[in-house]
């Protein structure tokens, strides 16, 4: 009883994917492609994440970790810095179809510091309820439509990410989350590493972020539901 | 008599130690056959850390320092040479070093004599040939076994008629991180346990060799991110402390500032994740949600919601405006009354009680014996914190309490947890008056010393001690760092034996430890 009347009398206001601005936390941001600098970009990003593309300098954001080394320079060499958080892009033409209503996520953690994992597990707070949308968190792979990987894949965990995947039923995508599980990030010269993911498998979308804030998470798993049509038009998906 | 008396009457027992006096510690070099003696001799009075390993630059060998302190005393490390003679073991006198030595084994072929289980620890045997050892001064090149595959089976020790092993891990329920466990039982009471961590292991201390010292404090913050401020603050101070960087006195209570809304954070997120194990679903998410808003003042005023890229050698990236630093400690004044608020309901439940009364009870004796830090190790007794018995950055300058209970089960955690909380708060409340106007962004050129230094932090799990030695560029020659994880899993079997199945998850989340911070 106690708890019944504590949970009604401190209601809590739920953040809606559709975010306020400015976001107050809600995500860290990241850097935006900017003239091109003074500076050559490999003395200024410590994961060589920018490239110059034409006139532009580029981020290859699988690689950014939000250090802001690169918005701290001086004038001439400092990248601009974007609010925001739909970060996810589809990186497989495969469908979304059979996840219209609702989708059951196995989360395998292959490495990770544990802020991807912390902000997975905050999308179940009350602050995002994750539930509300038809999205939950499965403990088994078996009634799992969505592998989601964080870290760089360890290779004494390969072989349990892979076994994961095996026995997940079909239709099944798998998502990796954070800098770490696209690129290795800071730890992709270590020998310790199988990864990133792409090596063991085929990856249907990515979300990177070091880590990607719950908003991001959740832009994500609405693109696997089709509920973001938007993007995905213009990315020529077909929904 | 002193600890420092107590030294003094011990080396004059012995000719053959040769000594040297050093900042801020002393540094005996002693021949391996007189290691167990002495550490038998010291560890009553002296706490002990860890084992650092360094490189012997006049032999070309490595040689091991057993790192020591007293509280509000000297630290004293005990060098011996590996190359030309036999180390022994001594985890039969200190348990804690039990698996320092396993992990010496395993990265860097040291053979501790009298050791009964060394070999497949950080490296499993299924993927990496014994003698791998990664982490000696010229192996470059590292290969797996062809065909590697992991044996995901567990050892098995209880011989009675119906026992079997209960295997979890190394992927289980939810978001947990990745480690494995064989419960061995004959029913229902947990009888023997075995643990099977660096599932994760990344090799940090592998990468950070050749590393600037920005790059180390990058890859510092990602070895745990939920403390990720701790550990790149231990890296930044071993850094200081080589480079003789002076930080101002604002950028020192701003780190004090910072620290302590991590510890904040780190205990909410613990405790909702005891509510969670018990069930009890309405305090876990409010308890959550205060987390959230947290994460949402960090990221609001630092930039990330986890404090990454907040430290800089000789300061901070940032600095704020007193107006917001205000804006802050009234937040937080709001947020922390409201947990307690929970938590205080909470004495008055008893079915969350009775899942943690007399729970997964380590006694003081035993808690000693594995050398515990952090609030696991203050739940059973042990009156230990650097931030007091090591004062660094401006800890000395505010006023604060260190809560001890001496129950150690499962509601001594959770009453420490609540406790450190409201004494995090109190240093938080001192910061704003005492702020005096200075540079907290460094500018500094920087040359760091060619030895080894020390860093050493209270994270919210416990403390975490760095030692760096710079190589002439300026970058990290060797790096060790001591983790809160790396102590407290090894006491986490002993706790859960004699247990019953459903008090494991309880168990485990009352000790609150961090994976990621063990397996690095």
């Amino acid at each position: 009883m106690l708890w019944l009347r504590m949970g009604l009398t401190h209601p809590k206001k739920t953040v809606s994917s559709k975010a306020p601005s400015p976001l107050n936390g809600l995500s860290p941001g990241r850097p935006a492609p900017t003239p091109l600098l003074d500076a050559p970009p490999e003395t200024i990003c410590p994961t060589q994440a920018l490239k110059e593309h034409g006139n532009v300098m580029t981020v290859d954001y699988t690689r950014c970790i939000h250090c802001r080394l690169c918005h701290q320079q001086p004038d001439q060499n400092r990248m601009s810095w974007e609010e925001g958080y739909q970060w996810a892009q589809m990186t497989s033409p495969r469908l979304p179809h059979s996840f219209r209503h609702s989708l059951h996520i196995r989360v395998v953690d292959a490495g990770d510091c544990g802020a991807c994992l912390n902000e997975l597990h905050q999308l179940a707070s009350p602050v995002y309820s994750l539930h509300r949308l038809g999205i939950a968190f499965t403990p088994t792979p078996r009634d799992a439509d969505v592998l989601v990987i964080t870290g760089p894949i360890t290779v004494s965990m390969k072989e349990a990410v892979q076994e994961a995947y095996q026995a997940m039923p079909s239709p099944k995508r798998v998502v990796a989350v954070g800098t770490c599980a696209l690129s290795g990030g800071l730890f992709a010269s270590s020998f310790a590493l199988a990864g990133p993911l792409e090596k063991i498998l085929p990856v249907d979308l990515s979300v990177p972020g070091c880590p990607p804030p719950p908003l991001a998470l959740l832009h994500a798993f609405q693109l696997l539901m089709g509920a973001k049509s938007e993007e995905m038009r213009t990315q020529g998906v077909r929904t | 008599m002193t600890a420092a008396q107590e030294l003094e009457m011990i080396l004059t027992q012995h000719q053959d130690i040769n000594r040297r006096v050093e900042s801020n510690g002393i540094r005996l070099t002693i021949p391996a056959s007189l290691l167990p003696q002495l550490v038998s001799q010291l560890s009553p009075q002296w706490t002990f850390v860890g084992i650092v390993p360094e490189d012997d630059a006049r032999t070309q060998s490595l040689r091991l320092l057993y790192v020591f302190y007293t509280p509000k005393g000297p630290w004293l490390g005990m060098e011996v040479r590996n190359h030309d003679q036999v180390i022994p073991s001594i985890s039969n006198i200190l348990f804690a070093a039990d698996w320092q030595e396993r992990e010496m084994e395993d990265l860097f072929d040291v053979s501790f004599a009298g050791h009964p289980q060394l070999g497949d620890f950080v490296l499993h045997d299924s993927h990496w040939p014994e003698g791998t050892a990664p982490m000696k001064r010229h192996s470059w090149e590292i290969h797996q076994k062809a065909n590697g595959f992991e044996d995901l089976g567990t050892h098995r020790i209880v011989d009675a008629s119906g026992s079997f092993v209960m295997p979890i891990g190394p992927v289980f329920s939810g978001t947990a991180e990745s480690i494995q466990f064989g419960l061995e039982t004959v029913g229902e009471e947990i009888v023997f346990a075995h643990i099977r961590p660096f599932y994760k292991y990344r090799a940090v201390e592998k990468l950070m060799r050749g590393q600037t010292p920005m790059g180390s404090l990058l890859i510092a913050e990602r070895i745990d991110g939920l403390t990720a401020f701790s550990h790149a603050l231990a890296m930044a101070q071993a850094w200081e402390t080589l480079g003789d960087l002076q930080i101002s006195p604002r950028a020192q209570l701003l780190r004090v500032f910072w620290a302590e809304i991590e510890r904040i954070r780190s205990h909410l997120q613990v405790l909702s994740g005891i509510l969670e194990s018990t069930g009890l679903s309405v305090p876990q998410n409010l308890l959550q949600a205060q987390e959230e808003e947290l994460l949402q003042i960090s990221g609001a005023f630092s930039g990330h919601r986890y404090l990454f890229g907040l430290i800089r050698l000789g300061g901070l990236s940032r600095d704020w405006s007193a107006e917001d630093i205000q804006h802050i400690v009234k937040r937080l004044e709001t947020l922390v009354h409201h947990s307690q608020e929970i938590l205080d309901a909470l004495t008055f439940d008893n079915s969350f009680l009775d899942r943690l009364e007399a729970v997964g009870t380590l006694s003081g004796e035993r808690a000693r014996t594995h050398g515990l830090v952090g609030p696991v190790g203050r739940a059973s007794g042990i009156h230990r914190d650097v931030r007091i018995h090591q004062p660094y950055a401006a800890y000395d300058n505010v006023v604060f309490d260190v809560p001890v209970q001496t129950e150690g089960d499962g509601y001594a955690r959770f009453r420490q947890l609540a406790q450190e909380m409201t004494q995090s708060i109190r240093i938080i409340q001192q910061i704003p008056s005492m702020l005096t106007p200075g540079e907290v962004v460094p500018t500094d050129k920087f040359h760091p010393a060619l030895r080894t230094a020390f860093g050493y932090v209270e994270s919210p799990g416990g403390s975490v001690l760095c030692a760096v030695s710079s190589n002439n560029q300026g970058m990290v020659e060797r790096c060790r760092i001591i983790t809160p994880g790396l102590v407290n899993w090894h006491a986490f079997p002993d706790a859960i034996r004699h247990f019953a199945f459903q008090d494991f998850p309880i168990i485990m989340a009352t000790f609150g430890l961090s994976v990621a911070d063990l397996d690095r």
